[in-house]
């Protein structure tokens, strides 16, 4: 069935939307939230699991401190207040992806509350306050089999692998984003956006949209224009990726739209997000929390983070990623376009320790957003996961700035860097590319250009200069590149002068 | 305490996914009334400044390193499954539960 429409614009003109974002965040930790088994990502299935994790009977939970470390810092980059006491509650229901029958999370005492985060949208800034972030454990991961598409509908059994199960996971949850207007889509990207950039800086968490380690549910409801009540809302579940966040808005905003507009009325469920034709289904109507029948969890003890641990973890915050961003593009003297390329190719950090190696930021920028970057995305990884190190980048540099090579010769040094020849030194001397500064050498490769080309030289000797270019290529050709194209055309008009 | 309905005995009963027919809510809604009851006359004992108890022990933050321990094989770990089918756990499916 396909859903009606309403044009987005006439959307606008009718209804206010509103807006809630939950954002999950699968920590980094190497051991689950409640037991020892290890959190690697692709690992073969039922690999990762133990009494703990699988709900057998019995089995104790203990909670991992270096994901209530993290709960904690993501709380503080986000503002929020620290709970002084806090417990973990069973939130109950049944579905194979979670073997106990419940999942460990926490009900009406999160551990982070009461944040707020300034969302940067074409240079205008938007608050989005947080509810609460809220310490949980992932669920495990079911195929479904038998269906034609692998989802669930249609399938006549479901396969399901625990090595997720347990996983620690990080919910944000929004207050209602109110007063964005036209703008929703956006400010919604824009959030999730910054919120991944803020948990990289953080380094509590790979990430990864794509792999899932970062996962969004967009709640949204619209209400008649000017009206201060909010209307029913809909959650369209793992939004995966920004682009998706932004489109999934801006589709219940139309279809909410038109069902209102035909005199209906939106029934508060759930949604599937499809991230290939970019349309939500309906899913399941959405439980009230009282039917989950949350209940402190007594087999984990209440956590109550000192001040004084806080405070120590307040320490350790990085820099916030946006005002970090705005330092450097105006030390590095960056255009808009430049500083978006670089933050876009995930190429700050290696261009920021390039310089700090003794390189300028234009030239850093050169070899990360240049040579490099082709290079991984003919390999189709991240430039910082080439294996090329800063300290080389500024190193091959140097080498340019001090005229033993050029820019074309160090291609071939990141060659050798690649096959791990050495220091980009050794491998300018291994392959011999140093640019040729033996003058006799360079004199006999002009003598023997000018011998070979005397109509040219006779241009030169006339006084065309120009001429010069097409004598210059001969012997740049002939000392396969590695000469100094300058001296060679000093050494050109001196002989034809 | 209000008492609980025959209704919500059986709204819970659904959550809980436990079949009871109507002789069956009939012969427990009563009782289950009974049981709250009970059990609610403790709050006439407890008086303003003593906190609801949810942990028998007064401990807090007991926690873990973030250290990797040894887990089970595949085998063990499906070694109770109903059905196995390429390392996984294999399971009717279930319509309309997904969180
Ligand atoms: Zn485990």
């Amino acid at each position: 069935m396909t859903d009606t429409l309403v044009a987005f614009d006439d959307v606008l003109a009718t209804y206010d939307p509103a807006m809630g974002l939950e954002v999950h965040v699968e920590l980094n930790t190497a051991s689950k939230m409640f037991c020892g088994c290890p959190t690697e990502f692709g690992a073969e299935p039922n690999t990762q699991v133990c009494p703990t994790c699988l709900g057998l009977p019995g089995a104790m939970p203990v909670v991992n401190a270096k994901a209530v470390e993290s709960a904690i810092r993501i709380g503080l980059a986000l503002n929020c207040e620290i709970a002084e006491w806090c417990r973990f509650a069973r939130k109950n229901y049944f579905y194979p992806d979670m073997p106990k029958n419940f999942q460990t999370s926490q009900y009406d005492e999160p551990i982070c509350f009461n944040g707020y985060m300034d969302v940067d949208v074409d240079g205008e800034v938007f608050r989005v306050e947080i509810e609460r972030a809220h310490m949980e454990e992932d669920t495990g991961k079911s195929t479904h089999v038998g269906g034609a598409t692998g989802r669930i509908q249609g399938a006549d059994h479901s396969l399901v692998d625990y090595n997720r199960a347990g996983i620690p996971l990080i919910e944000i949850v929004t207050k209602p984003i109110l007063g964005a207007g036209a703008k929703a889509p956006d400010v919604a990207r824009a959030y999730v956006a910054q919120l991944r950039d803020l948990i990289v800086a953080l380094d509590v968490s790979d990430a990864r949209m794509d792999q899932g380690s970062i996962r969004a549910d967009v709640n949204l409801s619209l209400s008649p224009k000017g009206s201060d009540q909010l209307g029913t809302r809909t959650e369209t579940k793992n939004v995966n990726s920004l682009r998706s966040v932004e489109r999934a808005v801006r589709y219940e905003m139309s279809r909410h739209a038109a069902v209102l507009d035909g005199g209906g009325s939106i029934l508060q469920e759930t949604r599937h997000w499809h991230e290939d034709t970019g349309i939500t289904t309906s899913g399941r109507e959405k439980s009230d929390a009282e039917d989950y029948r949350y209940f402190p969890e007594p087999d984990l003890v209440p956590v109550a983070p000192s001040r004084d641990w806080v405070e120590q973890l307040r320490g350790t915050l990085p820099e916030n990623p946006t005002a970090r961003r705005n330092r450097l593009q105006e030390s590095w003297g960056f255009s808009d376009l430049e500083m978006r390329d670089t933050v876009g190719a995930g190429a700050l950090d290696a261009i920021e320790e390039t310089i700090a190696a003794g390189s300028t930021p234009q030239a850093a920028r050169k070899w990360w957003l240049g040579e490099l970057a082709r290079r991984a995305n003919e390999d189709g990884v991240e430039v910082t996961e080439l294996g090329i190190t800063p300290v080389q980048v500024a190193a091959v540099q140097a080498l340019v700035d001090g005229g033993s090579i050029n820019d074309k010769l160090a291609r071939q040094v990141f060659d050798g860097l690649f096959a791990g020849e050495g220091t980009p030194e050794e491998i300018v001397a291994a392959r011999g590319l140093a640019i040729v500064s033996d003058e006799g050498a360079l004199s006999e490769a002009v003598d023997a250009a000018i011998a070979a080309n005397p109509d040219v030289a006779e241009k030169i000797r006339d006084g065309k200069l120009a001429a010069a270019g097409a004598l210059i290529g001969e012997v740049m050709k002939a000392m396969r590149g590695q000469a100094d194209a300058g001296r060679v055309r000093e050494l050109i008009l001196e002989k034809l002068s | 305490m209000p008492e609980i309905t025959r209704d919500e005995v059986a709204h819970l009963a659904n959550l809980a996914r436990i079949d009871l027919d109507d002789a069956e809510l009939d012969h427990l809604a009563p009782q289950l009334s009974v049981i709250l009851e009970s059990v609610a006359s403790i709050s006439g004992v407890a008086g303003d400044d003593i906190p609801p108890t949810s942990h028998a022990i007064p401990l807090t933050n007991v926690f873990r390193e973030d250290v990797v321990e040894p887990c089970l094989t595949p085998e063990q770990a499906l070694s109770g499954a109903p059905a196995v089918e390429e390392q996984r756990f294999s399971v009717p499916r279930i319509l309309g539960d997904e969180q």
